[in-house]
């Protein structure tokens, strides 16, 4: 799995470990906190990308998400709140020769900075947003946010909130993102190599993480992570392969007419060659937007990387746009500007 | 008329083109512009014109003007009154005649003025046939009805023969003054490169407004203006936009940082914005952002990432930027933000010019969050203060609010192009790799600045943020004695620029009775009309301010020359009020307009009178 293309990032000419990614502050979040093991997830994942350790850069926005940079050991940044993509959008222009993550929640990113959320994505900078999903506004203790599911009660909500959520992988797609992954928080496996692949992707990619709020939203996405019912409502998506999920690997998804339908192995004659074949490559978003969409009670919520497709990213085309201007124009120094156009001398 | 015959020899004359938007009255009056430029005359234009793209034709909504102010002597402003006036209809007549000069030439275009049109301007009768406008030269040309006859014979339609009526009368003014045609001609070479048969209908009615001028009895007299005696060097025209963002491009390469702007359009900042995307062979990189706050935002990265960081906007848009400005401040980052003010507050009038950010650049954050506050003063200017600003900021690790305003931003003048190698040297405090006394918030001694530690050096990872931190190692601190230590190291790391800016010069004696004090884009009025006064003979002085936070330090010494201080601005009373704060020895008196107008000299010599 662990195979690298080419980027332009420099390269860590030692071997990198955990060790060289962690920071001297004290982490700060409850215990039991799913950030924790996001943390720990991306501590696994930076060595294994390989960069140089100088080249990695943490940008966040303000929640219990965005304190994520000061306990990573790399540059870093904690901006104010929604702006994280914003901040991010003009490291990775300015230094293309960075990997840049984006720690972000669903008040940063859905809410106050929705607008930049959609922007980034629709720029498709090559940055990796991690997007802490835990439906609830933490670190202002406990106000509903634009993912809690309708009817919460929560202390902006106490009769239930009245608001439709976001899905954010509707969102993303909807602003023609190219990449989009879904973890659980208890997963550190499955986020561990969401971010790999993410990292390796051209172009902005999103992983979402269904993380637990132990203190203000406890449970919140029990009816997919809770182990009795996990089987049969979490489907691991893997590239080329149909979509099969249950305790007994025997219901999978399959596409009829423009609708997923779940159907069960050997019942009334469905073998594997009826169900959707995942394919995260394909250009069109259809498919993976059906896929994004579906969510316990009536389908299992799918995992792993839904969507990567193939895109120029902004970050190469302002390099290439640039290049090409210093190829074609006549004007390489600002003393050549000056004396453009129409000038005349007094003597 | 004959040309021999009937010259006036003038210092300076004020033209200004007006019509409805659309009209191509911006255009008319950069070509005259530019002609005078090349013939050697100093100049300062105002472009004035609507906030809608094309209001409702021959309404006064919809009036677009250009005035230009030519002559030998300096030119300091656009001109207080029009001495040639070109009116393509009658609203474009009505808006305007208030600012034309008893005596002046007025041309109008005679075959826009009929009933509808007259009545649409609110004219009860026309002004071309009743006596409304004895005491003006008026010259009625049949300016559609000729351009359109004049064109008939390429095969060209009414409609498109109508849009070039604004060459027709850059023809008659280029007769006034008996100027050549090859300048704009050239120009039209270049602009119609792919469609010759406009070079050659243009250049027609350009020579068919002239010619039309040569048999035009009513015209009156030829001006003739001297080439004006200017410094010696290699000169251009310039709009303060054009400079600002020249300003940034040469402290770009003289840092040796990469520009990065991000901005969002907004009227009349977006021109910066414009002019800096052309200049990607500079390796400038320019983001337009999705809304003002990425635009500061994203600047705030690139800045952490080590390019000289930029974000321009207009007072709206400053609004928008204010939290942002206060994390910059937290992190301590160089970044410029270019405010073109215009007339507020909220939406305001996006088209005028106001001095009425200045508290808002201040004192416009949460928390105690100074920055330093520079202002230019002219067109030409601009590209000055621009770079100072950058200098600034780079070499002392702070946002700079750089404050320009409409008129200057859209105004141009001559502009003496400097060498870059000639300019300031700018030293940003970048951190040596691996250096192991690096700390985020470890300052120098003298100056205050920290390290700029640039991402992807070795050896210098480090974290910073909004949150307040601890002085030297940067963590996160709550801690109270930090805090204060904190916020009075921001402040004093902001005034100590003060040892690094020129200290603040004098129009005149450095004693007096009167010393007028203004700041900004006023500069070209309020000098002036100080000059006017003293060659009159009174002890009056000008102090004018481009560094305004922090304030020069012989500033008290300046102030306390003078028995009467007078502070001028298109506000109510910004600046006052920031000096009573800062300098509460004086009695100030002020004198204020926010009509989105600048000072006229005439209205500031009549109140600078009344003071002695």
């Amino acid at each position: 799995m662990f195979e690298f293309p080419d980027k332009t990032i420099e390269r860590s000419v030692v071997e990198l470990n955990k060790s060289d990614f962690v920071s001297d502050q004290m982490v700060k979040w409850c215990p039991g906190c799913g950030a924790h093991a996001i943390l720990a997830s991306i501590a696994n994942v930076f060595p294994k990308i390989g960069y140089r350790k100088e080249n990695f850069m943490m940008v966040s926005g303000i929640g219990c998400s965005s304190r994520f940079p000061y306990y990573v050991n790399t540059y870093g940044f904690h901006g104010i709140h929604g702006r994280a993509n914003a901040i991010a959008s003009g490291v990775k222009i300015a230094n293309p020769n960075l990997s840049v993550w984006i720690a972000t929640g669903d008040g940063d990113s859905m809410a106050i900075g929705g607008n930049h959320f959609i922007h980034i994505i629709r720029r498709n900078i090559d940055v990796n947003i991690v997007l802490f999903n835990n439906q609830i506004y933490g670190l202002t203790k406990g106000q509903y946010s634009p993912t809690t599911p309708m009817g919460s009660v929560t202390k902006t909500s106490p009769q239930g909130t009245i608001e439709h959520p976001f899905n954010p992988g509707e969102l993303v797609l909807g602003a023609q993102g190219t990449f989009f992954a879904r973890a659980v928080d208890t997963n550190v496996k499955l986020m561990t190599e969401v971010m790999f692949e993410a990292a390796r992707h051209d172009g902005t990619s999103v992983i979402e993480i269904l993380q637990n709020c132990i203190i203000f939203a406890d449970k919140t996405h029990e009816a997919i992570t809770d182990k009795e019912v996990r089987d049969d409502a979490q489907i691991h998506l893997k590239n080329g392969e149909p979509l099969i999920f249950g305790k007994n690997r025997d219901k999978g998804i399959r596409l009829k007419g423009s609708q997923l339908e779940i159907v069960t192995l050997g019942e009334n004659g469905i073998t594997e060659d009826d169900l959707l074949v995942h394919d995260q490559y394909q250009q069109d978003p259809g498919v993976h937007l059906m896929i994004a969409k579906m969510y316990p009670p009536h389908f299992p919520v799918a995992l792993g990387i839904i969507r990567s497709a193939m895109y120029p990213t902004y970050d190469d085309l302002v390099e290439a746009q640039i290049a090409k201007a210093q190829h074609m124009s006549k004007i390489l120094c600002v003393d050549d500007l000056l004396n453009s156009g129409d000038t005349w001398e007094i003597k | 008329m004959s040309d021999q015959t009937n010259f006036i020899e003038k210092e300076d004359v004020v033209v200004k083109f007006c019509g409805d938007s659309g009209d191509g009255m911006q255009l008319a009056g950069t070509l005259f512009s530019d002609a005078a430029a090349l013939l050697g005359l100093d100049l300062a234009t105002f472009p004035d014109y609507p906030a809608e793209i094309r209001a409702p034709h021959n309404t006064i909504a919809g009036v677009s003007g250009f005035q230009v102010h030519v002559g030998r002597k300096k030119i300091e402003t656009s001109g207080d009154f029009v001495d040639i006036l070109v009116a393509m209809n009658p609203a474009s007549l009505k808006s305007n005649l208030k600012w034309t000069r008893p005596g002046a030439t007025i041309i109008v275009d005679a075959d826009s003025f009929d009933e509808a049109t007259c009545k649409k301007a609110g004219y009860i009768t026309n002004p071309l046939e009743d006596d409304s406008l004895e005491g003006y030269n008026l010259v009625k040309a049949p300016v559609t009805m000729l351009t359109r006859n004049a064109l008939q014979a390429l095969g060209i339609d009414n409609k498109t023969a109508d849009r070039t009526r604004n060459v027709f009368t850059l023809g008659i003014i280029y007769h006034i003054f008996s100027w050549k045609l090859d300048t704009t001609v050239n120009y039209f070479k270049t602009k119609f490169k792919k469609k010759p048969e406009m070079i050659e209908a243009n250049k027609l009615v350009l020579e068919t407004g002239y010619s039309y001028a040569d048999t035009v009895e009513t015209l009156g007299s030829s001006y003739h203006i001297a080439k004006a005696k200017m410094p010696a060097g290699r000169y251009r025209n310039i709009t303060g936009n054009v400079a600002t963002a020249w300003g940034f491009l040469a402290a770009a390469e003289r840092s040796g940082r990469p520009l990065f702007l991000g901005s969002y359009p907004i009227t009349p900042a977006t021109e910066i914005l414009i002019e800096l995307v052309k200049h990607k062979s500079l390796g400038a990189k320019v983001f337009q952002a999705e809304d003002e706050i990425a635009g500061i935002c994203s600047a705030i990265g690139a800045s952490y990432t080590g390019s000289l960081a930029l974000t321009s906007t207009s007072g709206p848009g400053l609004s928008l930027k204010s939290e942002a400005i206060g994390l910059a401040v937290m992190t301590e980052l160089p970044l410029v933000i270019v405010n073109v003010q215009r007339g507020g507050p909220s939406t305001g009038l996006p088209t005028k010019s106001e001095q009425s950010d200045l508290m808002q650049a201040l004192f416009g954050r949460n928390g105690e969050a100074p920055c330093v506050v520079i202002a230019a003063s002219t067109p030409a200017d601009c590209f000055n203060y621009a770079y100072e600003s950058a200098k600034i900021a780079l070499e002392h690790m702070t946002p700079v609010i750089l404050l320009t305003d409409g008129s200057l931003g859209n105004g141009s003048q001559l502009f003496r192009i400097p060498k870059v190698a000639d300019l300031p040297s700018i030293t940003p405090p970048l951190a040596e790799p691996n250096d192991k006394d690096y700390k985020p918030y470890k300052r120098d001694p003298e100056t205050l600045v920290r390290k700029w530690a640039i991402p992807g050096t070795e050896g210098l990872r480090h974290r910073i943020g909004g949150l307040e931190k601890e002085n030297g190692s940067g963590n996160v601190s709550t801690d109270p004695a930090n805090h204060q230590l904190m916020t009075d190291l921001r402040e004093a790391k902001v005034q100590k620029v003060a040892d690094f800016i020129p200290e603040q010069g004098i129009v005149g004696d450095k004693k007096g009775d009167v010393l007028v004090v203004s700041w900004g884009g006023t500069r070209g009025t309020t000098e002036a009309a100080v000059e006017e006064l003293q060659k009159q003979g009174k002890k009056i002085s000008l102090a004018h301010f481009h560094h305004i936070m922090p304030l020069p330090k012989n500033t008290h010494e300046v102030l306390a020359g003078f028995k009467k201080i007078i502070v001028c601005e298109l506000n109510s009373g910004q600046f006052v009020n920031y000096l009573r704060m800062k300098e509460p020895d004086f009695k100030y008196l002020q004198y204020n307009k926010v009509m989105g107008l600048p000072f006229t000299v005439t209205e500031l010599v009549a109140r600078f009178n009344e003071m002695f």
